[in-house]
C-alpha cells in the first residue's frame, strides 16, 4: 500500500490574510513540498496538469524531473496528465525521457480535464472528452508498446513508421492509472487495458467512489487481468489535522467556507458527513482513512490533498509532519487482514521482474 | 402499477401553486381507466431549496435530493408546477431541472402548469415551460394548466385540469417507464464497441 500525495497547483487567495502567493513561490512551494513528502516517509506525489489561470501547473514533467533531482525514494505521478488535449506522441516521449531520467521511479495518471474553454485552445472539443480519451490512449499503449507504429485515427494527424523515443526503461512502458469521478467508461477503460483505476474521491459522497471502483473491479475481473480483489485502485483524500479536533476545525473553518471547489455551500460539519474530507485529530484521520477499504476494498495507493484553499505554505508542511506521524499506524491497519493474493501498487522494479 | 410524481415549486403556505397540483393529481388519479393503476406522489420543492443550492456548489446530490432524483428516473410521468416569477418559471424549479443529469428526461410524458397572480402572464407555458422541456426532450401533454389567481372560481379551469391529466394517463397508461436512462454501471458498454471506431 502506498501512502502520498496530490496537488493540482492552483494559486489561491488565503482567506483569513488576503495573501496570494505569486506563481513563482507557488512553483516553488510544491517542489518544497514534494521534498517534505519524501522526508516524512510518503511513497507517491503527483502533480497537476491545467493549462488556465488560476493553476500554474502547466508542465508536469518539468516539475517532476526537478523534484525527481531532488530526491531519491518517493515516486513521482500525475493528478492527472491530460490525454485529451495532449497529443500522445508529446505523453510518450515527455514521461518515456523522465522514466529515463528517474530510473523508473515514476508512473501517471490519465484524466480528462471539464474545463470547455481549454479544449479549443489545444484544437479539441470537450464534448469529444471521453472519445479523445479512448483514442489518444490507444495510440499511446501502442506508441510504448510497439518500435514501429502506423496509425491513422480522427483527432492527430496519421503517423508512418513513427517510433516514439525514448523507448521505455528496460523494455516497460510507465505504468499507467485512469482518473475518473463518474465516467464508467473510464473504468471500463482501466479495466479492458488492466491499468490501475484512481478515483478523486473527495469532494464527492463515498457512494460515487464505491459505484466506480466496483465496476472497474469486476470489469477487470471480466478482461481476464486477475480477480476483482486484484485490480490495482488507488484513491484520493482530504485532511486537515490538528492535535486536538477543535483547534483543527476552528482553523480549517476559513478556508473550508471560501474554498474555490465548495466554499460558500454546505457547512463543514456536512460536508465531512458526506465526503471524505477529515477535520480533526491525527486518530481521526488514522480511523475515517481506514475505513475507505469498506467500499473501496483492499487498494494499492491513497492520495491526500492538504496543499488548496489558500492553505500557507507553512501549514502544509506541517500537515505533512501530523501524516509522517500517523502513517506507521495507517500501514499498519491497511496491512491488517490484507489477503496476500491482493498485489500491491506496480514499481517499476516489479513490472521487470514480472 | 404506473407511479407518477407531481412536483411544485410553490413557497408559501398555503399555497396556489400546491393547491393546483393537488387538484391535477386527484384528476389523474381519476382518469386512470379500468383495470389500470396510477398512483401519484405529490413532491413540495421548497425542503429541497438548500440541498439543490449545495448542489450547484458541490456538483452532487445528498441524502433526500438524491432519493428524489432516483424517483424522477422511475417515474412512469411527471407533473411539473411552477409559480410564475419574473415573467418565466421560478428559480427553484429551474434549479431541480439543472441539476438531473443529462438525458434524465428524455422521452417521459410530462405535463405542465403554472400559478400566476395575473392572466396577463398566461404564455408562460407555451413560451417558457414548453421549450424548456422539448429541450430537455421530454414529451409534453398538448394541454398546460395555467391558473391566474381569478382561474380558481372559474369551471374552465376545472376542465383543462380534467383534460391534461387525460391525456397524461393516455401516455403513461399502465405502462412501464418509456425510457430508463441506461445505467453504464450495471451494464457497461463493452470496451470492444468503444474502440471499434479506432481500429
Amino acid at each position: 500500500m502506498q501512502f502520498g500525495i496530490f496537488t493540482v497547483g492552483d494559486v489561491t487567495t488565503d482567506p483569513t490574510t488576503g495573501r496570494t502567493p505569486s506563481e513563482h513561490e507557488r512553483i516553488k512551494a510544491q517542489v518544497e513540498i514534494a521534498k517534505k513528502a519524501e522526508d516524512v516517509g510518503l511513497d507517491v506525489v503527483a502533480v497537476g496538469q491545467h493549462h488556465n489561470p488560476p493553476f500554474v501547473a502547466s508542465s508536469p514533467t518539468t516539475t517532476m524531473a526537478y523534484i525527481a533531482a531532488q530526491t531519491e525514494r518517493i515516486v513521482l505521478s500525475t493528478s492527472t496528465t491530460l490525454i485529451t488535449t495532449t497529443d500522445p506522441v508529446r505523453i510518450a516521449e515527455d514521461y518515456g525521457t523522465l522514466q529515463h531520467l528517474t530510473d523508473g521511479r515514476m508512473d501517471l495518471m490519465l484524466g480528462r480535464g471539464n474545463t470547455g474553454p481549454v479544449y479549443p485552445w489545444f484544437g479539441k472539443d470537450i464534448r469529444e472528452g471521453i472519445n479523445l480519451a479512448i483514442e489518444n490512449y490507444a495510440l499511446l499503449h501502442r506508441l510504448w508498446r510497439e518500435d514501429v507504429v502506423d496509425w491513422s485515427g480522427k483527432f492527430r494527424t496519421p503517423l508512418q513508421g513513427f517510433t516514439a523515443t525514448p523507448r521505455p526503461l528496460d523494455g516497460v512502458p510507465p505504468f499507467v492509472w485512469h482518473g475518473s469521478i463518474r465516467s464508467p467508461e473510464i473504468a471500463e477503460q482501466a479495466a479492458y487495458y488492466g491499468d490501475g483505476f484512481f478515483h478523486n474521491h473527495i469532494f464527492w459522497p463515498a457512494s460515487h467512489t464505491k459505484q466506480m471502483v466496483e465496476l472497474y473491479r469486476r470489469r477487470f475481473e471480466h478482461y481476464g487481468h486477475g480477480t476483482a480483489d486484484q485490480a490495482i485502485v488507488g484513491l484520493g483524500g482530504q485532511f486537515f489535522m490538528r492535535r486536538n479536533s477543535q483547534e483543527a476545525v476552528n482553523e480549517f473553518r476559513p478556508y473550508f467556507d471560501n474554498a474555490p471547489v465548495y466554499g460558500h455551500g454546505p457547512s463543514l460539519e456536512d460536508f465531512t458527513a458526506q465526503t471524505p474530507l477529515t477535520v480533526g485529530s491525527p486518530q481521526q484521520v488514522i480511523e475515517r482513512t481506514l475505513g475507505f477499504r469498506e467500499y473501496a476494498g483492499d487498494y494499492q495507493r491513497q492520495l491526500f490533498l492538504l496543499d488548496h484553499a489558500g492553505l500557507p505554505l507553512k501549514t502544509v508542511l506541517e500537515q505533512l509532519d501530523l501524516l509522517g506521524e500517523i502513517l506507521p499506524d495507517l500501514r499498519a491497519g491497511f496491512a491488517e487482514g490484507r489477503p496476500a493474493h491482493v498485489p500491491d501498487a506496480p514499481l517499476h522494479s516489479a513490472l521487470v521482474a514480472a | 402499477m404506473t407511479r407518477v410524481l407531481a412536483i411544485t415549486a410553490g413557497f408559501s403556505v398555503p399555497s396556489s401553486t400546491r393547491l393546483l397540483t393537488d387538484r391535477i393529481a386527484d384528476a389523474v388519479r381519476r382518469s386512470a381507466g379500468p383495470g389500470v393503476e396510477v398512483e401519484v406522489e405529490v413532491v413540495e420543492l421548497r425542503p429541497f431549496a438548500h440541498a439543490l443550492a449545495d448542489h450547484l456548489l458541490t456538483g452532487f446530490a445528498t441524502g433526500e435530493l438524491a432519493d428524489l432524483i432516483e424517483r424522477v428516473r422511475h417515474a412512469d410521468g411527471l407533473v411539473m408546477v411552477t409559480p410564475v416569477f419574473a415573467a418565466s418559471y421560478s428559480g427553484l424549479f429551474k434549479t431541480f431541472l439543472d441539476v438531473l443529469e443529462p438525458g434524465l428526461l428524455e422521452g417521459k410524458p410530462v405535463l405542465v402548469a403554472a400559478t400566476a397572480g395575473t392572466s396577463r402572464h398566461s404564455l408562460v407555458l407555451d413560451h417558457a415551460l414548453r421549450p424548456l422541456f422539448s429541450y430537455l426532450r421530454a414529451v409534453v401533454v398538448p394541454t398546460g394548466v395555467f391558473a391566474a389567481t381569478d382561474d380558481f372560481g372559474h369551471e374552465g379551469l376545472e376542465q383543462r385540469i380534467e383534460r391534461a391529466a387525460g391525456e397524461l394517463v393516455a401516455l403513461v397508461g399502465g405502462r412501464r417507464a418509456l425510457h430508463v436512462v441506461r445505467d453504464e454501471f450495471a451494464d457497461p458498454t463493452p470496451f470492444e464497441e468503444r474502440l471499434r471506431p479506432v481500429r
